[in-house]
């Protein structure tokens, strides 16, 4: 008897407990979600930060220095009694885009050469083989590419070039950029020319054309918004680009383009300042803000065309 | 009678086939110039960095002579930096991408979400270092602080882990989800018993790759005023600190040359910690992975 009542005691308790915890599991299910929501809304209060941190300390910076100035001055030259400072935009613009420039005559056609090869030309093995090679090209961090830039590519370029060029200069880091970037359009241009179909391409060589034939006048064409989503991609990755420029471009501002020369970029400016011992609330303190409200602006306009690109001219197979 | 007459189609063709050909030469060549490079890369760092390269190199601290130099304090950086990141960024990015593929609804709302989250890829990262200088570092008073370097490396890593742990969460198929609902369970308990655990290898790989970029990443944490001079071990999280690609950015931009071959031995150093993680990740995607 004595068992029984003790076995129907914790029957009853177990009841009492079950349904404890499944209100507590109900509350679970209430609680969880939020704490997820807040996780996602993180996300967004970075961006909010950014543009807040950018705007603000972009304010105060233009309280002392007149806009027009920052965009119609073609010299930077900050480092000065207030007076004679010089803050035009421009000249860092000119060195950023220098760079660009190069680099990209260095990343498309060699970024573009290696995806056709690898999506019309390779065998499958050589796919294997070489696709992981990229990857690591593309995983080495910026500043060993820059130590590359300063230590072995600008003395083979003072070789090469008659007349020789100064240890600091645009081409040498724009062409090391251009490097960095091969991997990135290589696998993003190749990834748009694999979704083309197989049909289209025999469809092509039963007309009779050669394999260059089938890649420059029907894989290319369809592949076309990917391959150009990828160049612009290219493009906002080496206006952001730090560590390189900052090692092998020098710290010359200038909007005159010579490509032996030294000159400087957006981010090395940034890097340049907040090396230095600039104290805070200085007008060089609040004029990295400037040039990163720039440089944001500019990367922002690329991503958004990228993925303009990619959805808008998108061909349907 | 051959179907084809070789002699006409080499009449007709041949300009057409000797540019298939050469076109094919040019892009092998394409192809052989980014091995080269990456080749020529590796043999100077190499041959430039193995001559300093020893345990002393590893256990010294910076020193302004190149023979006692070492990379100590920027190591033991890293570890730091790591140490915070590593969490914040996983506990964040796994939670969003939990939230976005499981809970959210279809809206504008999440759509928002989602594109903000591809445009924040694409922020240089060097811009994630001026959020973390005026929010962390004065707004917050953390000041160049190890807590400060690790929470902005966090953000900056954030899109990368989410996609990844996106992608992962979308490949644990419906039908164990549902079973798990047929059972009787509750949301929650589906995602933390079924779904979670089949997506872990894939969003500890993307996990281990988002951190090995921000092992390598050096201009966030320069524009927040980490040490390039650091004699000493950060002791907690408000301590200042110096990490690894800063301290062999140091070395590069001294004009002497033995400082360079020294920012090679680090760079060496660098190189093998990434191809521990990488290894680390190729591995668990490989043993783990499961297939439904």
């Amino acid at each position: 008897m004595s068992r029984d009542k003790s076995n129907q005691k914790s029957i009853r308790s177990m009841i009492q407990e079950n349904k404890s915890s499944r209100s507590q599991s109900a509350v679970m299910e209430k609680v969880v979600p939020k704490i997820f929501l807040i996780c996602a809304i993180i996300s967004i209060f970075t961006t909010l930060g950014i543009v807040f941190t950018l705007l603000t300390e972009t304010f105060t910076f233009f309280n002392r220095i007149s806009i027009v100035e920052f965009f119609t001055n073609t010299r930077w030259f900050p480092f000065t009694a207030d007076k004679n400072a010089d803050y035009g935009i421009l000249a860092l613009v000119m060195g950023t885009l220098t760079i660009t420039a190069i680099a990209m005559v260095v990343a498309i056609p060699v970024g573009l050469a290696v995806a056709i090869y690898l999506s019309e030309y390779a065998s499958a093995k050589t796919r294997k083989f070489i696709k992981p090679i990229l990857e690591v090209l593309a995983g080495i961090p910026t500043i060993v590419y820059g130590f590359f830039a300063l230590t072995f590519v600008t003395p083979l370029l003072d070789k090469i070039i008659p007349g020789g060029i100064s240890i600091f200069n645009a081409l040498s880091p724009g062409i090391v950029v251009g490097i960095m970037i091969i991997p990135m359009i290589a696998s993003l241009s190749e990834d748009a020319m694999n979704a083309v179909p197989n049909s289209m391409r025999e469809g092509a060589m039963a007309l009779g054309a050669t394999r260059f034939e089938v890649a420059m006048k029907v894989v290319l064409p369809a592949a076309l918004s990917g391959v150009i989503a990828s160049f612009v991609l290219g493009i906002s990755r080496a206006i952001g680009e730090t560590m390189i420029v900052t090692i092998a471009g020098g710290s010359r501002p200038t909007a005159d383009i010579n490509v032996t020369e030294s000159i400087q970029t957006m981010t090395a400016y940034i890097v340049q300042v907040s090396q230095g011992d600039t104290g805070y609330g200085t007008t060089i303190y609040y004029s990295i803000y400037a040039v990163g409200m720039t440089l944001f602006v500019f990367t922002l306009i690329m991503n958004l065309l990228a993925q303009f690109i990619s959805r808008k001219f998108r061909e349907e197979y | 009678m051959a179907l084809i007459n070789k002699e006409f189609v080499k009449k007709r063709m041949g300009s057409r086939i000797a540019a298939n050909g050469f076109a094919k030469f040019l892009f092998i060549l394409a192809t052989c110039f980014s091995l080269l490079v990456l080749g020529v890369l590796i043999y100077r760092i190499l041959s430039d960095g193995l001559p300093y390269l020893s345990l002393d190199f590893i256990t010294n601290f910076a020193s302004r002579m190149p023979v006692r130099a070492g990379i100590w304090s920027a190591l033991l950086g890293t570890i730091w930096i790591m140490a915070v990141t590593a969490p914040v960024s996983f506990i964040l990015g796994v939670g969003t991408a939990i939230y976005l593929e499981e809970y959210a609804k279809k809206n504008a709302f999440t759509k928002f979400i989602q594109i903000n989250i591809s445009n924040l890829a694409g922020v240089p990262s060097i811009v994630f270092g001026l959020l973390g200088l005026t929010i962390f570092v004065r707004l917050a008073g953390l000041g160049s602080s190890v807590l400060a370097g690790g929470l902005t490396m966090s953000l900056l890593i954030l899109p990368v882990i989410v996609v990844a742990s996106q992608e992962a969460i979308r490949t644990v198929p419906r039908e164990i989800r549902e079973a798990s609902f047929g059972m009787g369970a509750t949301k929650w308990q589906t995602i933390r018993r079924i779904v979670f655990p089949a997506a872990l290898p894939g969003i500890l790989t993307g996990t281990i790759l988002a951190l090995s970029r921000a092992v390598g990443e050096t201009a966030p944490l320069l524009v927040l005023g980490a040490l390039a001079y650091v004699a000493f071990v950060p002791e907690n999280l408000f301590s200042q600190f110096t990490v690894l690609p800063i301290q062999i950015y140091n070395w590069t931009s001294r004009p002497q040359e033995d400082f360079h071959m020294l920012a090679a031995s680090g760079i060496i150093i660098l190189m093998i910690i990434l191809l521990i993680m990488n290894s680390i990740a190729v591995y668990i995607r490989n043993k783990f992975h499961k297939r439904f």
